[in-house]
């Protein structure tokens, strides 16, 4: 989230698109219901079906899944041709004027650049025209043909009304409907809030689709705002954290790079890392990386990362490929090239796509350890369960290992919220049996295989034998050391650089933020962005004072939210050029002629004139981006492709029918079911219910008893074409596999209109496995393509083809 | 927004009412308290409810019940009624509006509505089995009830129910042990839309106004308030986007009332019956003289424990 929960309260308009708030996010629901009630704010949903978000909305509108793109670039022309955008912002603070080079273009569904056979771009063009002092050429009056203004002007000129019904199957009147109401927050005094999750992340353009938006809101002028802003509602208490602290195959903490096998060495890591201004003046904040990077591999390898040895930068793990991610991980070991499997925490066997070839990968294992609270299906993927988990124990010789870890209510530690709020929480119970920390356990394995190396070496020890472990018992790191470590320290006298008579940090002592940091091996920080949360001060992330100064829902004294207890990222941008707050009954912070101060922690430098120096501090141009450059793989701006299995051929560029960059690996290309195939006629989605989470409480009884079994929702319509009773049973299969469900008959699904013809939809929800107390059931994961997002390789489990009829069953 | 219930105080605490406050008692004459106590209601606003079932959990959790794992019979209704062990159940109903052609889901809150007039307590022949306290909530003493599902039969509302291994009746109490010592409802301090609040009778319908206004703001020129005259109030109300068809939201009744033949068993039908229940007594101490007393086989037993369990026999 740019904002936090409680900002949402701040808002005029609620858009929940991509996501299902009131059903994943019962709780964080709420502060859409105050700002219903205090400020009279509108919801608006768009989703496929007409869900519980729906069910108290003002306003909803279908939509075929893996359409959203198309739907919100509708928007944008809207606003453009009706002359409905915040122009003072634009102007100011995003790249609308930026030009662009002359290559740059966009033809039958590919951007310049293309390679077919690598299926990736050469992304040369993707970039501004550069002057000769040095900085990116603009055209304040954006009457250049070739600046970012204009270019998406042409861009999204495509995409009509007309084409949005065609594409989404969103009657007309209903998408003029809500693009009016949205077009109206680009009112300085309106702003609209979006709320989504995996609905727009599970798509082979997941990213784009989210780009889609975020264009949209700073053309509204609503980032940065109280009650704006792009609101990733996260889908685990703590999936925040997990990308936080860098829990990618790709990253290393706070959203640093790991590097590749390419940067043979610290120099050429950091050679593409400097982060010159792309405009004069402007603060350009990456170019503090080094300083956070050299403070890392001093958390890491501590004193042995000495400036000799480039603080031990050979140590890190260089990639060979650009993820390994989940599904690389399991083509792998599907290949038999991954021979053994940790899984800590995750349900593969339920949650990754394509289930038979996950539960075949499992089989090739030499051994699996399993470490989680729960009896997971993923340890029990060699128990055969009748149809729902049909293996033959008998021909898998994988070792299964698990370790019963604690949950999360039987431990000290921190959650990182969707609103980046570190919230500390206390142990609530004591742990079952013989279930242990995580830390512990990993700790354990960690001294052992040290003891290991120390007595037999082995191949490339140093970076195993050197890490720096200063807990307190080695055996049994606690929370609080952990997050000391997550913090920084210095570790010799960190001194004022303007001043260097003065000592900043004592050697020893806990940093207070991030700023104090140094790239002369003087401090350690395992975590930048989090610096601050357990400094001096004491731990920040237990601080539970509600203070909240005029209302304005920041609770600055409430946990500790990163980077340095900023509530709204981007808030310079809530006052205009002058800084000045574009709306006096939303201020944020203002400038006083000498500095900048109000109700959060301004997000520039205290004293940064608002006049020179623009708001987007991490961009090198410290503008916003409307034009993307060459930063995602999939295209400078967002541009319709149809999911990798769509009922329908794009009817917007019928020779690029999908994302032309997304990776597909050659064995699962012959598993995906044809455009508009017969075969498998109809849209399939998934999702979750608010009676369960995850696969989780389908182990607790309570919930359990609320929704008891596996289940697909269709239409009258469908249920009338293939004869479907209510409750019945039903066999639903896609290319890949199948399940068996009971049928939920509803009105709240309709068939869509699209390109002239009818699309069904088959909504399958998550949930059920063969653990735990509900009743056995299949999950989605049987049917969904084993095919990722271009730039992030989620998978896309929200558009995907299958079939369905009727079938006998006795009833358990 | 209502403001939310504090958190009570951790200490013990005396309960604020108790037998000395009942102004109804089944199958008794009392002489109720000279001093009523403030009425209390819950308010059910069913245009803010997302039908998240957090109140039906923490109802199950509260009051350590125990309801079957069911199974799926095509809607989102789980358990697919009331039970004893189901006091509160969110009925969906997806309703097409004739008026914009909309569909409108309507997720309704099922449960005891605490009458003022009850009908389940002028039914009941045990005594004290079911009684009301001056603050308007109703409540069943299990001791002493008898199992007769005359409660059922009483209730304009269809609610009680009899458990099948108790043979007790069973309802919603409106958690009189939690009000009692300061707290509100379970399943008002789980609703995270604060579409459940509890608080004194006159305070809820002036909560109920302002949701109203808002609601005619946003179109809905028939919402209401559900707090039906024909059994004198009710201590549970509902706020409805169409107060003027509460039929649609799963068949909450237009205008409830006592079902006529309740009403006369408390005339003569009443002490017709009585001189039966005396005949049928007397019949069955002869008859346990003659024919000894009742014995528990072990199928009884049996069957008593599956029900007991509330699992059902996985094939």
């Amino acid at each position: 989230m740019t904002n936090s929960w409680t900002d949402i309260r701040n808002t005029d308009l609620v858009v929940i698109m991509g996501g299902n708030a009131a059903e994943a996010h019962p709780c964080g629901f709420k502060w859409v219901t105050e700002a219903k009630a205090n400020r009279g704010a509108k919801l608006i949903v768009v989703d496929p079906r007409y869900t519980r978000s729906a069910a108290v909305s003002d306003v909803y509108a279908p939509i075929r899944q893996g359409a959203d793109i198309a739907f919100l670039l509708g928007v944008i022309r809207y606003c453009i041709e009706n002359d409905k955008v915040q122009w003072d912002y634009v102007k100011a603070f995003t790249n609308a004027a930026y030009i662009v080079k002359d290559g740059f273009a966009f033809e039958d569904g590919l951007f310049t650049g293309y390679d077919e056979k690598k299926r990736d771009y050469d992304k040369s063009t993707w970039d501004y025209v550069i002057g000769a002092d040095g900085y990116a050429v603009v055209d304040n009056s954006l009457e250049n043909p070739r600046c970012v203004w204009n270019l998406l002007k042409e861009h999204v000129s495509v995409y009509t009304p007309e084409m949005v019904e065609r594409v989404c199957g969103t009657p007309k009147a209903k998408f003029l409907k809500i693009a009016e109401m949205i077009a109206e927050c680009s009112s300085p005094t309106k702003t609209m809030t979006s709320m989504y999750a995996l609905g727009w992340t599970q798509h082979s353009k997941g990213s784009q689709n989210i780009r889609a938006m975020a264009m949209l809101q700073l053309i509204l002028g609503n980032i940065g705002v109280r009650g704006g802003g792009m609101n990733a509602l996260r889908g685990h208490s703590n999936i925040q954290g997990l990308t936080d602290v860098g829990l990618m195959s790709n990253l290393i903490p706070g959203y640093m790079n790991l590097p590749t096998e390419k940067e043979v060495d610290f120099d050429a890591y950091m050679k593409t890392r400097g982060f010159k201004p792309l405009r004069p003046g402007q603060t350009s904040y990456w170019q503090n990386y080094k300083k956070f990077f050299v403070s890392f591999l001093k958390s890491m390898y501590g004193a042995a990362a000495t400036p000799a040895n480039h603080f031990a930068y050979d140590w890190l793990p260089k990639l060979d490929v650009p993820f390994y991610d989940v599904l690389r991980a399991f083509e792998l070991m599907h290949q038999g090239k991954m021979t053994g499997y940790f899984c800590q925490g995750f349900n593969p066997l339920q949650s990754f796509p394509n289930r038979k070839k996950i539960s075949d990968s499992l089989s090739k294992l030499k051994f699996l350890v399993v470490m989680d609270p729960l009896d997971t299906e993923t340890a029990r993927f060699w128990e055969k369960h009748g149809d729902i988990n049909d293996v033959d124990p008998a021909k898998i010789a994988t070792e299964v290992y698990q370790l019963p870890s604690t949950c999360f209510a039987e431990d000290d530690g921190s959650l990182t919220n969707s609103g980046r709020w570190l919230q500390w929480h206390w142990a609530g119970g004591t742990a079952p049996a013989e279930a242990k920390r995580d830390t512990w356990i990993l700790a354990q394995l960690h001294l052992r295989l040290k003891q290991l190396y120390r007595e037999e070496g082995g191949a490339f020890a140093d970076p195993i034998l050197n890490l720096e472990w200063p807990y307190a018992d080695p055996g049994d790191p606690t929370a609080e050391e952990i997050a000391k470590e997550i913090n920084g320290k210095a570790l010799g006298v960190v001194k004022d650089p303007a001043d260097p008579t003065k000592v900043l940090v004592e050697a020893g002592k806990l940093v207070p933020s991030f700023a104090a940091l140094r790239d002369d091996g003087s401090t350690a920080c395992g975590c930048w962005i989090y610096s601050g949360c357990f400094n001096e001060n004491g731990n920040n992330m237990a601080r539970r004072d509600t203070t909240d100064p005029d209302n304005t829902g920041a609770y600055l004294k409430w946990a500790f939210a990163w980077p340095v207890n900023r509530r709204i990222l981007y808030n310079r941008a809530s006052a205009d050029i002058n800084g000045k707050a574009w709306d006096p009954s939303r201020k944020l912070i203002e400038w006083d002629g000498a500095k900048w101060s109000g109700y959060d922690v301004p997000d520039i430098a205290p004293t940064a004139k608002p006049n020179e120096v623009g708001p987007f501090i991490m961009n090198p141009e410290g503008v916003s981006r409307l034009f993307v450059r060459g930063m995602m793989r999939d295209g400078p701006f967002p541009a319709h492709y149809e999911p990798f299995e769509s009922p329908v051929i794009n009817p917007v560029s019928p020779r690029m029918q999908s994302n032309p960059v997304a990776r597909i690996f050659q064995d699962d290309l012959r598993q995906f079911a044809k455009a508009g195939s017969t075969e498998f006629p109809f849209a399939a989605t998934s999702y979750r219910l608010t009676e369960h989470f995850h696969y989780w409480t389908k182990h607790v009884r309570v919930n359990a008893v609320l929704q008891p079994e596996f289940f697909v929702e269709i239409s009258e319509e469908l249920a009338a074409l293939r004869k479907i009773k209510l409750g019945g049973w039903v066999r639903v299969w896609s290319k890949r596999g199948s399940v068996r469900a009971k049928a939920v008959v509803t009105k709240r699904i309709r068939p869509l209109i699209c390109d002239g013809k009818a699309v069904h939809i088959v909504g399958i929800p998550l949930h059920w496995g063969f653990t735990g107390v509900a009743k056995e059931g299949f999950g989605p994961n049987a049917l969904t393509p084993f095919v990722g997002d271009a730039n992030i390789e989620t998978p896309e489990y929200k558009a995907f083809l299958v079939n369905i009829e009727p079938i006998d069953w006795p009833e358990a | 927004m209502f403001p939310p219930i504090p958190n009570p105080t951790t200490k013990p605490q005396r309960p604020t009412f108790g037998a000395q406050d009942l102004i109804r008692r089944s199958a008794s004459t009392i002489t109720p308290p000279a001093q009523r106590q403030t009425e209390v209601a819950k308010l059910i606003d069913v245009s803010k409810c997302i039908g998240c079932k957090a109140c039906q959990a923490a109802c199950l959790e509260w009051n350590d019940l125990t309801e079957e794992v069911g199974v799926n019979v095509g809607v989102y209704d789980n358990p697919h009624d009331l039970t004893a062990n189901t006091l509160t159940l969110m009925r969906f109903t997806e309703w097409v509006n004739p008026e914009t052609d909309n569909l409108e889901w309507l997720i309704r809150k099922d449960g005891c509505m605490h009458c003022e007039d009850p009908g389940c307590l002028k039914a009941c022949p045990a005594p004290g089995a079911i009684v009301q306290y001056s603050n308007g909530i109703v409540d069943f003493d299990h001791d002493k009830c008898i199992g007769c599902g005359y409660c059922v039969k009483g209730c304009p509302f269809n609610i009680p129910r009899i458990s099948e291994v108790t043979h007790k009746a069973a309802k919603c109490t409106l958690c009189s042990d939690r009000v009692a010592v300061g707290q509100g409802p379970a399943c008002a301090k789980a609703c995270p839309t604060q579409a459940i609040v509890f608080g004194s009778k006159d305070e809820m319908k002036t909560h109920a106004e302002g949701r109203i206004a808002d609601l005619k703001s946003r179109g809905y020129a028939n919402a209401g308030l559900y707090d039906p005259p024909g059994v004198g109030g009710t201590h549970v109300m509902y706020v409805l986007h169409h107060a003027d068809k509460p039929e649609i939201y799963a068949g909450l009744p237009n205008n409830p009332r006592i079902s006529p033949i309740v009403e006369a068993w408390k005339g003569v039908t009443k002490y017709a019956g009585l001189a039966v229940i005396g005949f049928a007594a007397a019949f069955g101490f002869v008859h346990h003289l003659i024919a000894g007393p009742n014995r528990v086989s072990d199928a009884d037993e049996n069957a008593a424990e599956r029900l007991a369990d509330g699992r059902r026999w996985r094939s």
